[in-house]
């Protein structure tokens, strides 16, 4: 079961060598199938384009699988329902090439359904080619989503009952709909004078990429007479007189006329712009150095845990110190608790502030704990190495360590933070009665740290004034 | 250049630009979304493509077709979109094109939870999905290596055309860290096998069907060889304080951290304890293991799940030294503490053993 395609279009093969079998130049399509007709289509038109060495053609899981038996141009055969999400990757990479996705209906509007909508929805440069047969030909006739309702075949052997199955999806009805595709159109690969529309629509579909207009979608009624289980003849007659009921003919949206070409424009930077562009150009780094303060033995090398309700800025504190200690050139690392817990709950996050190399970032004993709630105080006061420290926030926790073995700092931090204008800045207060307690960052690498950490330097005013406010506190 | 403190997932994005990487395509899940994020903020700054795909099925065959162009491009995701990129990550493979696929895992299974774990290392190790093939995996336990070997993934994917993976947990993604940045790189296109739209490369064909028996297997056969040269070539692992080990403690990624911590303390106690780092899971460090067990009585193993790697370690083995498992998992961590308890009582039994052998 052959078809010879008579009088091959340049954009073909002269001879099909990639074709395994020895017939090397008929194809493997059945006779009377609509497959070869489009094939024929979309291959002339290439070649009259002139664009045979842009086009990469996409091809799908069906019948048409070995599209690159045929078309001398680049090719990606892809998995089955995919060629959408492959002709946007292999398009938006290199946008001056031609991509053709080619599917079939059990491969764009059942498995891949997804994928064209959302192709279709972006607006992508590609032109698809939709063959609609109304039936799985590679698998051997099982319906399709566009099988009629009624029509028999091997998974609906009683007919397609619409209560079991539903109804026939209308694609180009449905593509039609988005805002972003430029052209739809459904034609039939029947008799002449169909087959004239369809060579139109096929050439329109392509044009409107060579011109970076956009999204092109043809749907083509075909024939699958060893599918339908008829003869080539009767299969075309179905469709003109049958499919087409269903599947109405015609135009379904075109704005080609109105939409403005995209001008795609490659963005060449020089190594210097590119680490600017990234961030990493050095450019936020200060090159000053910072003076260590003298720690006491007890304080050095901390291993903390700032614990409190989400919203209290424990992870700002956190990032602060860690930032800070960086510029100190310690060591450093920072690790949130993440997740839920972060959205309105209980908040932690563990610093590592150290003269070693870090291993584990994770503080599950800590030498110090920052506390500014209830529940995180009763949770994390036991695990507190014993001559540790806890710094924690009297004005907002009604209750006292019990711990005997470590050294306990209350701290009014909300208090403070009220007083001098905002109960946001508590964690500020909490941060400079650390540091101020334990010398162990200078105010001056944390205030430098503030402006690198925080985004909304405006707030940094208040910020600075409530660490001295915390520094103060405990001296 | 000096050092700069960000986040793991953060770091990753930049890395990925350094090395030339210029086509991102993503599905939001935590806690990979902040990869995400940066790629979309970064990738048009670079002339570079970002698309948040509709799934992340649609997100590995656009990965899929900006590979098939020679280009360096990636995508993020954790866990559960990891198993839905599966079958993108089979045709990859078949295909053998370059790409890099970052995995932030969190518990399973099912949507589990956010939390970190190591559960997908079946998934990613193993090969999720279906057919004879590998991919390289890189397992980084900090910040610098988020960048780092991202940067090496799309070396590696390009050398072998291969799917890489860099397999963190949200310990690491989450984590902040100071880093110091690689230098640019601008990768030549490899007109050879790719198809970008050009005269050159029209002849090109990316495909993973051999149709005729003899061919696949051939082809199978290809990549098995291939595999065999990533085995030979590729292997890295951090081994600390094994020289004298007795008991040789394995973990990767945020596990290891933890275990570096245990082999300070338990040093400073006394105990003969060392730590192997494998930092390629894919290819894992076999020969390293087995020269180990020379001189070692025991192998223990830590992972963020219920035992995945371990089986890795025990094939390494083949029945040379003894092996223990230590697992937490659900996004239950062990702290230092945990695990030292664990390795004190198989140090008694090493000792009572060696008493018994006299
Ligand atoms: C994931 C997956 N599921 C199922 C298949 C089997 N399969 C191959 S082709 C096909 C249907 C093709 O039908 P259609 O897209 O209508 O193309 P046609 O063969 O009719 O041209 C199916 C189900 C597959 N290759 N991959
Ligand atoms: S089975 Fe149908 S679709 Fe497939 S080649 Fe034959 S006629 Fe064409």
């Amino acid at each position: 079961m052959a078809t010879t395609i008579l009088k091959k279009p340049g954009t073909f093969y002269e001879v099909f060598t990639r074709k395994p079998d020895a017939d090397k130049i008929n194809t493997h399509y059945c006779p009377g199938c609509g497959h070869g007709k489009l094939h024929k289509l979309i291959a002339e038109a290439i070649e009259d384009f002139g664009i045979q060495d842009r086009v990469i053609i996409i091809n799908p899981v069906g019948c048409s699988v070995f599209l690159y038996y045929y078309f001398d141009t680049g090719h990606i055969q892809v998995a089955h329902g995919r060629a959408p999400a492959v002709a946007t990757g292999i398009k938006r990479v290199h946008p001056h090439s031609i991509v053709i996705s080619y599917q079939g209906d059990g491969d764009l509007a059942a498995i891949g359904g997804n994928e064209i909508l959302h192709a279709a929805n972006r607006g992508e440069h590609i032109t698809v080619f939709f063959v609609n047969n109304a039936i799985y030909g590679m698998t051997g006739g099982q319906m399709a989503p566009t099988t009629l309702p009624g029509m028999k075949t091997t998974t609906t052997p009683r007919g397609r009952d619409i209560r079991n199955e539903g109804y026939p999806l209308k694609m180009a009805e449905l593509i039609a709909t988005l805002d972003a595709p430029v052209y739809v159109e459904r034609v039939a690969l029947t008799d002449a004078k169909n087959m004239a529309r369809a060579r139109k629509a096929v050439r329109k579909a392509i044009q409107i990429q060579m011109e970076n207009k956009g999204f092109a979608f043809v749907e083509a009624l075909s024939a699958c007479p060893t599918g339908w289980g008829m003869n080539p003849p009767d299969a075309e007659k179905w469709i003109n007189e049958v499919m087409t009921k269903y599947f109405p003919l015609g135009v379904f949206k075109d704005i080609s006329d109105k939409v403005e070409p995209v001008k795609f424009e490659k963005k060449v930077l020089s190594p210097e712009e590119i680490k600017k562009a990234i961030g990493v150009d050095g450019e936020t780094l200060t090159m000053k150095k910072y003076q260590r303060n003298i720690v006491a033995e007890k304080y050095k090398n901390p291993k903390i845990k700032v614990a409190g309700f989400g919203g209290q800025g424990i992870l700002l504190l956190g990032l602060v110190l860690a930032q800070a200690g960086m510029l100190e050139e310690y060591n450093v690392s920072w690790l949130p608790s993440y997740g839920p817990e972060m959205r309105g709950g209980t908040a932690n996050c563990h610093v590592n502030i150290s003269e070693f190399e870090i291993a584990s970032p994770l503080v599950s004993i800590p030498t110090a704990l920052i506390v500014m709630n209830r529940p995180s105080l009763e949770k994390f006061e036991p695990t507190v190495k014993s001559g540790g420290l806890i710094i924690y926030d009297n004005s907002l926790i009604d209750i006292e360590p019990s711990r005997k073995d470590v050294e306990v700092i209350p701290v009014p931090a909300t208090k403070i933070a009220d007083d001098i204008g905002s109960t946001k800045v508590a964690n500020m207060v909490m941060l400079g009665a650390y540091i101020g307690y334990t010398g162990i960052l200078t105010k001056e690498s944390v205030f430098d740290a503030l402006d690198i950490v925080v985004k909304r330097k405006e707030l940094n005013e208040l910020n600075r004034r409530a660490i001295e406010a915390g520094i103060e506190y405990v001296m | 250049m000096a050092k700069q403190l960000m986040k793991g997932n953060e770091a990753v994005v930049r890395g990925a630009i350094l090395a030339g990487c210029r086509a991102f395509f993503g599905y939001p899940i935590t806690p990979a979304s902040e990869i995400a994020e940066a790629a979309s903020l970064l990738m048009p700054e670079v002339g570079g493509v970002f698309i948040q795909a509709e799934s992340e099925v649609a997100a590995i065959n656009m990965l899929f077709g900006a590979a098939s162009g020679g280009v360096r491009a990636m995508t993020a995701s954790s866990s559960p979109g990891i198993s839905l990129m599966q079958e993108g990550v089979s045709y990859a493979a078949g295909a053998e094109l370059p790409m890099v696929i970052v995995d932030i895992m969190r518990g399973g299974p099912g949507l589990g939870n956010i939390a970190p774990e190591q559960g997908d290392y079946y998934q990613v190790v193993k090969g999720g999905g279906h057919g004879n093939y590998k991919v390289i995996v890189l397992a980084p336990n900090s910040v610098q290596e988020m960048c780092d070997l991202t940067y090496l993934a799309f070396d590696l994917a390009e050398k072998y055309r291969t799917p890489v993976y860099v397999l963190a947990d949200g310990f690491i993604g989450q984590m902040v860290e100071p880093v110091e940045f690689p230098e640019p790189k601008f990768p030549e296109i490899d007109k050879s096998w790719c198809v970008d739209g050009t005269a050159e490369t029209r002849h090109n064909l990316i495909t993973s069907i051999y149709l005729a028996p003899e061919e696949l297997e051939q082809h199978n056969l290809r990549l098995k060889e291939k595999y065999e040269r990533i085995k030979r070539n590729e292997v890295r692992y951090e081994a600390y304080k094994t020289e004298d080990a007795e008991v040789i403690l394995v973990g990767y990624g945020i596990v290891s951290r933890i275990l570096k911590s245990v082999v300070d303390i338990m040093r400073e106690d006394g105990y003969k304890v060392g730590l192997l780092r494998p930092i390629t899971l894919f290819p894992f460090p076999e020969e390293k293991i087995r020269e180990l067990a020379k001189t070692a009585s025991l192998f223990f193993v830590v992972e963020l799940s219920t035992g995945q790697m371990v089986d890795d370690v025990k094939l390494a083995l083949n029945g040379m030294c003894e092996v223990r498992f230590y697992g937490r998992c659900g996004g239950m961590v062990p702290s230092a503490e945990e695990i030292i308890e664990q390795v004190k009582n198989v140090f008694k039994e090493v000792e009572k053993e060696i008493e018994h052998q006299k």
